[in-house]
């Protein structure tokens, strides 16, 4: 789960990591308010995307009129699809120098990895690209932790003059890393100002997996991802035509691309996950089906967990309502008891995923 | 023959009493697995399809002698299933749980690495020798007993090309899902190394996709292997910078794509197969030559 700059912050807070002094405003008048108690304020737009300084959905402002201007202006802004519900606005604090630190997992190497950068900022995805030896990188051993001189090398990498300061700031964001069960935490800025150093902006991913140990709630879009994501299962939206259900990411990412390979156009991908009820097989057909431009669905299920006549119910009951052509191909786990029952029901079916996928484009074509 | 198991390998079931635990534990003695011990702590005393449930692995081990355990038990408790297997000395510890948080593998994997167990997984199907035994959840029908390895990260991906490779007259000396979380135990060089050294596996078809450099690290071992391997990537169709519902399947600036995968693949000069009924065109070629 991303969370928005402001939660972080709220998060960065708990763990005592400084950052600036801050008001959330969903609307221009509380951000005109909140940026007259500030003085000199930076409006920043709150989405789940970055590139948002760039885009212009950052603005430091110095008067009242200034405040109204730009948080009108932000406020009526779409960074990369996501539209500007909210504003951060802080006070503003001069940056003397502008360094990066962030946390995430080295999936190869199965264990955390520390990042820090004196060369912060922006571009600090320019630099990994161009000068990657200005990018360090301390590996922390899952079950001994982060030892000091670890924290000392990477304060030193950023600022040997300001190193205590910087430990405390490296060892703080580490703790907030593990108890909070995040794949990535980033701080870029992490600046240096004239009253010390601070926390400019923050990022948080927190692992999916882990948030039932966590009370944690971001507030979610509407979206179908999100909606197949309360039904546990995973929905990508994607720019075609053909709507694919899969068992299994892996059968899932093979189905699309045999789409594509037969010259149709996946409109999604969505993996109902091991062991699917029928339930979960009715909201899947919903979803995948809401979609308006999709022509036609494939439904490729090949059971180990998951119950082919568990499907099938779930396919026979969603039938009476769905609108657009279907081919079904269940294979594995009670195979023949479900294939059974949607032949009873006069449904195309295809054995494996190569003929499903080219019948569906056929079925798409005719639509 | 085989890998990892054989007809002899006495098995211990974690969370046998949940309704994953026990449908798949039928399913698994139907195949010919050796299933001796169940366990669920709090539930030691009862049985499940005839066999003994114990209140933990150490007493299912002195018990029964298991040497292998498959775990089903749900993601919360699964790092700690995993860490009570390897602390009985289990050989070899299948995972099966989807959703086990990424930390907690990371401690897990570090741990084991100070241990002699092995683990399988998570998030994967297992494995199934044919004609001898089976960990885990696979298809009991999909399997023919024969020279071919198939290794994987997927699941369900492995049943269709599995069972695509019997229906062509193709066996497999033993079929092994490795999981597609992030974090995970056992790696494609373990088991390419494995299929090396066994002398009834003839070639390989390893199953890639897209996220991560499983794939690419597999390379060098690959090129200095003496029986051919078969590669197949999925996910050429998905966009950058989304996640395709694996955790592991995330790519992020220019790494782990299907595109990128292929091409190191191809430049190393192996053969990577365009679909699933290709790899079984492509083992066809092999007999050929």
């Amino acid at each position: 789960m991303k969370l928005y700059e402001h939660t972080a912050k709220e998060i960065f807070k708990k763990f005592d990591i400084p950052i600036p002094k801050s008001i959330l405003a969903l609307d221009v008048n509380s951000a005109v308010d909140a940026a007259k108690q500030m003085g000199d304020a930076v409006l920043k737009a709150q989405v789940l995307t970055g590139g948002r300084g760039k885009a212009g959905g950052i603005a430091v402002v110095k008067s009242t009129t200034e405040a109204k201007q730009n948080a009108q202006r932000i406020l009526a802004m779409e960074i990369k699809g996501f539209p500007v519900k909210k504003l951060l606005v802080e006070e503003y604090r001069q940056p003397l120098k502008e360094m990066y630190l962030g946390i995430t997992i080295d999936r190869q190497a199965k264990c955390p990895v520390i990042m820090a950068s004196s060369s912060g900022g922006i571009d600090i995805e320019e630099v990994a690209r161009n000068s990657p030896e200005k990018i360090m990188k301390i590996h922390i051993h899952p079950l001994a932790g982060l030892q000091d001189h670890q924290a000392r090398t990477i304060a030193n990498s950023l600022d040997r003059n300001k190193s205590r300061e910087m430990i405390d700031i490296i060892r703080k964001l580490y703790r907030l890393f593990i108890e909070n069960d995040c794949q990535l935490v980033e701080i870029n800025p992490l600046a240096e100002t004239e009253s010390g150093i601070i926390a400019l902006d923050g990022k948080m991913i927190i692992d999916d997996n882990a948030m039932f140990r966590h009370a944690l709630k971001e507030e979610v879009s509407d979206s179908l991802e999100e909606v197949a994501k309360k039904n546990g299962m995973s929905y990508v939206g994607l720019d075609g035509d053909i709507g694919c259900i899969v068992n299994g990411a892996g059968l899932a990412m093979a189905t699309l691309d045999m789409v594509t390979q037969y010259g149709g156009r996946p409109a999604n991908f969505m993996d109902v996950r091991a062991g699917a009820s029928a339930e979960q097989v009715k909201a899947a057909l919903s979803i995948v089906s809401s979609n308006v431009n999709v022509k036609a669905i494939i439904f490729n299920i090949f059971g180990g967990m998951t119950k082919c006549d568990e499907a099938a119910r779930g396919i026979i009951e969603k039938i009476p309502e769905l609108k657009k052509p279907l081919i079904v191909r269940l294979s594995g786990t009670n195979e023949k008891e479900g294939r059974a029952m949607l032949e009873k029901h006069g449904i195309h079916m295809a054995t494996s995923t190569e003929e499903a996928a080219k019948g569906v484009v056929e079925l798409g074509n005719l639509n | 023959m085989g890998i990892l198991i054989n007809k002899d390998t006495l098995v211990v079931v974690q969370g046998i009493t949940g309704k994953e635990g026990m449908f798949h534990t039928k399913q698994m003695i139907d195949f010919g697995t050796k299933i001796v011990a169940g366990v669920t702590p709090g539930k030691g005393g009862v049985k499940v399809q005839n066999v003994p449930v114990f209140d933990s692995v150490r007493e299912a081990v002195e018990r029964t002698g298991a040497r292998v355990s498959v775990i089903f038990v749900p993601p919360q408790f699964a790092a700690d299933a995993i860490f009570e297997a390897a602390d009985s000395g289990i050989e070899l510890i299948a995972c099966i749980t989807e959703g086990i948080p990424v930390h907690d593998m990371m401690r897990v994997c570090s741990y084991l690495k100070t241990t002699s167990s092995r683990l399988l997984g998570p998030n994967c199907p297992g494995i199934t020798v044919p004609g001898a035994s089976k960990i885990g959840i696979m298809p009991n029908s999909i399997h023919l007993a024969g020279n071919i390895g198939v290794v994987s990260r997927s699941g369900t991906l492995t049943y269709e090309i599995v069972d695509m490779l019997s229906k062509n007259g193709i066996g497999q000396s033993a079929s092994v899902g490795i999981g597609g979380d992030p974090v995970n135990g056992t790696s494609f060089i373990d088991i390419l190394q494995m299929f090396e050294e066994d002398p009834q596996t003839h070639a390989v078809a390893m199953v890639g996709e897209i996220g991560g450099t499983a794939e690419e690290e597999s390379i060098d071992f690959i090129k200095k292997m003496s029986k051919p391997v078969i590669t197949y990537i999925v996910g050429v169709s998905a966009p950058p910078g989304k996640t395709m519902g694996h955790a592991g399947a995330i790519i992020s600036m220019g790494v782990g794509t299907a595109a990128g995968k292929i091409k190191a693949l191809e430049e190393a000069g192996i053969i990577v197969a365009r679909s699933p009924s290709d790899i079984v065109q492509q083992i066809k070629k092999l007999d050929q030559n």
